[in-house]
């Protein structure tokens, strides 16, 4: 009986901790759905990204409904414009949840164009 | 009496149909036109386009620098001159010893129809867009710099340091080798690189070569002009005049 009861509690407890851990907190920005639903675009993203970056760069086929700029546009916190800032920054908050290093930023801005255009302004 | 009655009918409605099959397509041609602009250029660069840039160095001023600080503002360059900074655009003056004549003139990348750094590159990563752009593709550039070794014309720089705060339309980052891209970003919009657009006396003359009726094609046409080492057939897309 008492072995039963401890493991009814431990299940009850990993499930509760399970449940919490499933959804990472996420700042999804002015967020809405312009390419497809939000569970295709968890899964696919990365190709779109990475099929359209060589015909971006290479054949000078801009897209801008699948450009990263674009998604950064909606995607960008309404706080600080960026999707990378802080731990529940859109990009930020998944990858670092299912443990996946992002290379775009290294090179791209996680900015909004607007923003960056104000900030340079501003100096 | 019927069948000619029904030919005429016929007729009729057949150039009812034209009319407005007509009419249809010209409500759907400025429909098309704002479907292009809202998602971008879905053609792509097109190998029928030449670009290219005259550089009038009777109109290049020396001192002036205007050219190379809206390059630096245009793509996020430092605007320092060490041998580790990025420099995309470089003002140089030289001098004819025998006759003393001095001129003052801006170097970049000078966009080869035949480029060594294309040749050399082992990734690919270094290209030529049909365009005539050359260009770094960063996602392949491994950072090895045998591109800048190639290089007659000192064109190219690599990051040595991670950089912060981007532009959103130029991506730069450590470890890859850059160069100017003739602004292609703005290109691509339909704009003149920020060079061109910044000289005060319109040294720099941006255009398509390949194109008859183009001011840059005209002039090439018309004035003497030179292509910076000729002799290595390279055949640049950048070309002086008054030299």
């Amino acid at each position: 009986m008492k072995l039963l009861a401890t493991l009814l509690l431990t299940l009850c407890v990993s499930l509760a901790w399970a449940g919490e851990a499933t959804s990472p907190k996420i700042d999804i920005g002015k967020g809405g759905e312009c390419v497809k639903d939000p569970q295709w675009m968890r899964k696919n993203h990365m190709h779109l990204l990475k099929h359209e970056r060589d015909d971006a760069v290479r054949k000078g086929v801009r897209d801008e409904k699948h450009s990263l700029k674009n998604c950064i546009e909606c995607h960008a916190s309404t706080k600080d414009d960026s999707v990378i800032a802080r731990d529940d920054s859109f990009c930020v908050s998944c990858h670092r949840y299912e443990a996946v290093k992002i290379d775009c930023f290294e090179c791209h801005s996680g900015k909004r164009k607007s923003a960056w255009l104000q900030q340079r302004e501003a100096k | 009496m019927s069948d000619i009655d029904q030919m005429s009918i016929d007729r009729a409605r057949r150039n009812f149909l034209k009319t407005s099959a007509g009419a249809a397509a010209l409500a759907i041609a400025p429909g098309m036109m704002l479907f292009q602009v809202a998602h971008g250029d879905t053609q792509g660069a097109s190998d029928k386009v030449r670009w290219g840039m005259l550089i009038d160095t009777n109109q290049c001023k020396e001192g002036c620098n205007d050219c190379v600080s809206a390059c630096n503002k245009e793509n996020g360059l430092s605007g320092k001159t060490g041998p580790t900074d990025s420099q995309w655009i470089r003002k140089i003056e030289i001098k004819d010893v025998s006759s003393g004549r001095e001129l003052s003139l801006p170097m970049m990348c000078q966009h080869c129809e035949h480029p060594p750094c294309v040749d050399v590159c082992p990734t690919n990563a270094s290209m030529k867009r049909a365009d005539g752009i050359v260009l770094v593709d960063k996602h392949r550039c491994i950072g090895c710099r045998y591109c800048m070794m190639a290089c007659p014309y000192k064109a190219r720089s690599f990051v040595h340091e991670p950089l912060t705060d981007q532009n959103p339309d130029v991506p730069r980052g450590k470890g890859t080798v850059e160069a100017c891209t003739l602004c292609v970003h703005r290109i691509d919009q339909g704009l003149k690189p920020a060079c061109s657009e910044a000289c005060p006396n319109k040294a720099i003359l941006f255009g398509d070569l390949n194109d008859a009726n183009s001011e840059i094609a005209q002039k090439v046409r018309a004035v003497a002009t030179t292509q910076i080492r000729a002799d290595l057939r390279l055949n640049p897309g950048v070309r002086y005049q008054g030299l």
